[in-house]
């Protein structure tokens, strides 16, 4: 499904601010794995994502999405393969425009835009129905411009975009960091349904042990731009905090030292 | 009193060359307000546009014709400041600079010389400054520059309502967002670019008819008087006018009351060599009205999570 190939990244490289970002990271996905992404801060998970979705390029090594090389491929065109859902709620969404209209923009991701209508009345239904799973209220809302709403609200939003046209493959990047802890659960359970349904291939990072082990099928720890630990069916299930903070230690010869990853057991 | 009548007889003239102004200022929304860019290009394109289109009525053209070659002319400009600033990396506002800069030799060495008359007596011109009284309504150039605005309101505002046009759109809100949804937003920068520029030099070649002339200055502070339009239209009509249809034509009413204000100014006796000076401090404040009102005015949210 996803491939990723010995991939190198060093940001600013030559400066004092040179930043070995990914190093040598290597991962393989098979069709229909939800993966949990672990790490401290700067580890490289976000880089991680920002390679398969062809933000830069990497220095080396390679990315194959269901077969397809997309290592050289610009972002823009590799966007028919993956949903994403970013760390920071504004990246998500356009501000000026409405719900229905960014629904809209998401619904024809990978297909060539020509002179039809940009949004019909068969899809404001559909968008509709859609938000009422949300249970934000946000159906009696749709031609409001999404700047108005939440983070939170946008964040969800989010998400339903991203999955409203199936992807090959969901990127979802703390997408619940910036929520409160009701509205962070609603949209963990959000995805999770979502990704089942759909049967998706999904990675999720998150700061949240224990969501790290509760969801997903397979489990990833990332340190200094590479995984670390991979653990995943029963051995995931059997999983606990402390053990993965242990784990973490003797994988990286470092105290997990990470502030939020030990504040949000 | 005779001041009064002044104002009053030059009232039909300044609502046309407004109108004219108006069209520019649609032109300058595209880019100002949808995608995002200060672009300055349009400074030279208005000139582009009148060139183009007195040189090849001169040449023989037909009108009609001129007008569609003087918009291609405007696209290319927009074309130029698009790939600067695209493939080039060039910041928006230097790119539509060093265009600029450019067209005004183009321009020179479009019409030949700094000047270039195009006399209504000589030409069957669609509008003119002779059209304003005694003639049947079709002529007449407020009723002629009113239909184009109504026509280009009414075919923006299908385009932008195409699934292209809300890409062009999402790309000048959030560049991240457009690309994860599969959007080209270097291809959409340009494209707005030449749009925007072409409806600047078709606004160019009205007013070279109108005013019966293509001066090299002729674009000079153009984007001055554009904001203008716009920060006039929005501070006017922004609280009753929400559809996008009505903002455009918001803009050209703001370009109207621009000119008529100008109009005033001039008859009140107020040296014209002052006016630029105006215009662009009124702009000045215009924009600073929100950053003040964020800085010194704001009150601060309750609770504290603004982002949650
Ligand atoms: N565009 C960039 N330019 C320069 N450095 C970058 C860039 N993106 C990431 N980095 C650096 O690469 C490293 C990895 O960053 P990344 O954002 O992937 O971390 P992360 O694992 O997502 O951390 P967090 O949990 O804080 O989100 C960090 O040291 C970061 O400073
Ligand atoms: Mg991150």
């Amino acid at each position: 499904m996803l491939e990723i190939k010995n991939i190198y990244k060093t940001f600013n490289p030559g400066t004092i601010n040179q930043k070995v970002a990914l190093n040598n990271l290597n991962l393989t996905l098979n069709d229909g794995d939800f993966v949990t992404v672990i790490g401290g801060n700067g580890a490289g998970k976000s880089t991680m994502l920002n390679a398969i979705s062809g933000v830069w390029k990497p220095d080396s090594g390679r990315i194959t999405i269901d077969g397809v090389d997309v290592t050289g491929m610009p972002e823009h065109k590799r966007a028919r393969f993956l949903g994403r859902v970013f760390q920071d709620p504004m990246l998500g969404t356009a501000a000026d425009m409405s719900i229905q209209e960014n629904m809209a923009l998401a619904l024809r991701r990978g297909n060539r835009r020509g002179l039809g209508w940009g949004i019909t009345e068969k899809e404001k239904a559909q968008f509709k129905e859609a938000l009422k799973t949300l249970d934000l209220g946000l159906e009696s809302r749709v031609t409001s411009k999404v700047g108005l709403l939440s983070g939170g609200q946008r964040q969800a939003v989010t998400l339903l975009m991203a999955t409203l046209k199936k992807p090959k493959l969901l990127l979802l990047d703390e997408h619940t960091a910036a929520l409160d802890p009701k509205t962070a659960a609603k949209v963990l359970e959000l995805s999770e349904k979502i990704v089942e349904e759909n049967h998706l291939t999904a990675l999720m990072v998150t700061h949240n042990m224990k969501d790290a082990i509760r969801y997903g099928n397979r489990l990833i720890m990332m340190h200094e731009g590479h995984v670390i630990f991979d653990v995943s069916g029963e051995e995931k299930k059997n999983l606990t905090v402390e053990g993965l903070v242990e784990m973490f230690s003797t994988a990286s010869g470092e105290e997990f030292a990470n502030d939020r990853a030990l504040l949000s057991k | 009193m005779s001041i009064i009548t002044s104002i009053i007889n030059a009232l039909p003239g300044a609502v046309a060359q407004g109108l004219i102004w108006g069209i520019m200022a649609i032109g300058l929304y595209i880019t100002y307000k949808l995608l995002n860019i200060s672009d300055l290009t349009v400074d030279g394109s208005m000139c582009t546009g009148a060139a183009v289109c007195v040189m090849l009525t001169i040449a023989g053209m037909p009108l009609p014709l001129a007008m569609v070659c003087a918009v291609i002319a405007g696209m290319l400009t927009g074309f130029v400041t698009g790939i600067f600033h695209t493939f080039m990396g060039i910041p928006a506002i230097l790119a539509g600079i060093l265009t600029q800069l450019s067209l005004y030799s183009v321009n020179l060495k479009i019409m030949g010389k700094a000047n270039q008359a195009l006399s209504v007596r000589n030409y069957d011109l669609l509008v003119s400054l002779q059209y304003i009284r005694n003639v049947p309504l079709w002529k007449n150039a407020i009723f002629v520059v009113a239909a184009f605005v109504v026509v280009l309101i009414a075919i923006l505002y299908w385009f932008f309502g195409t699934e292209y046009g809300c890409s062009l759109r999402a790309t000048g809100s959030n560049l991240n967002m457009s690309r994860a949804q599969g959007i080209n937003t270097s291809f959409n920068t340009v494209i707005g670019l030449m749009l925007s520029n072409g409806i600047v030099a078709l606004s160019g070649a009205l007013l070279a008819q109108y005013q019966g002339f293509a001066d090299v200055q002729m674009g000079r502070g153009a984007i001055v008087i554009g904001l203008a339009a716009i920060i006039i239209g929005n501070a006017v009509f922004g609280k009753i006018f929400k559809n996008f249809a009505f903002k455009l034509l918001a803009v050209a009413f703001g370009g109207v009351i621009y000119y008529i204000v100008y109009q005033i100014v001039i008859c009140l006796g107020i040296d014209p060599d002052l006016l630029k000076l105006l215009s662009a401090m009124v702009v000045a404040v215009f924009l600073a009205i929100p950053y003040w009102k964020k800085t010194y005015f704001s009150v601060p949210k309750k609770g504290g999570n603004q982002n949650a």
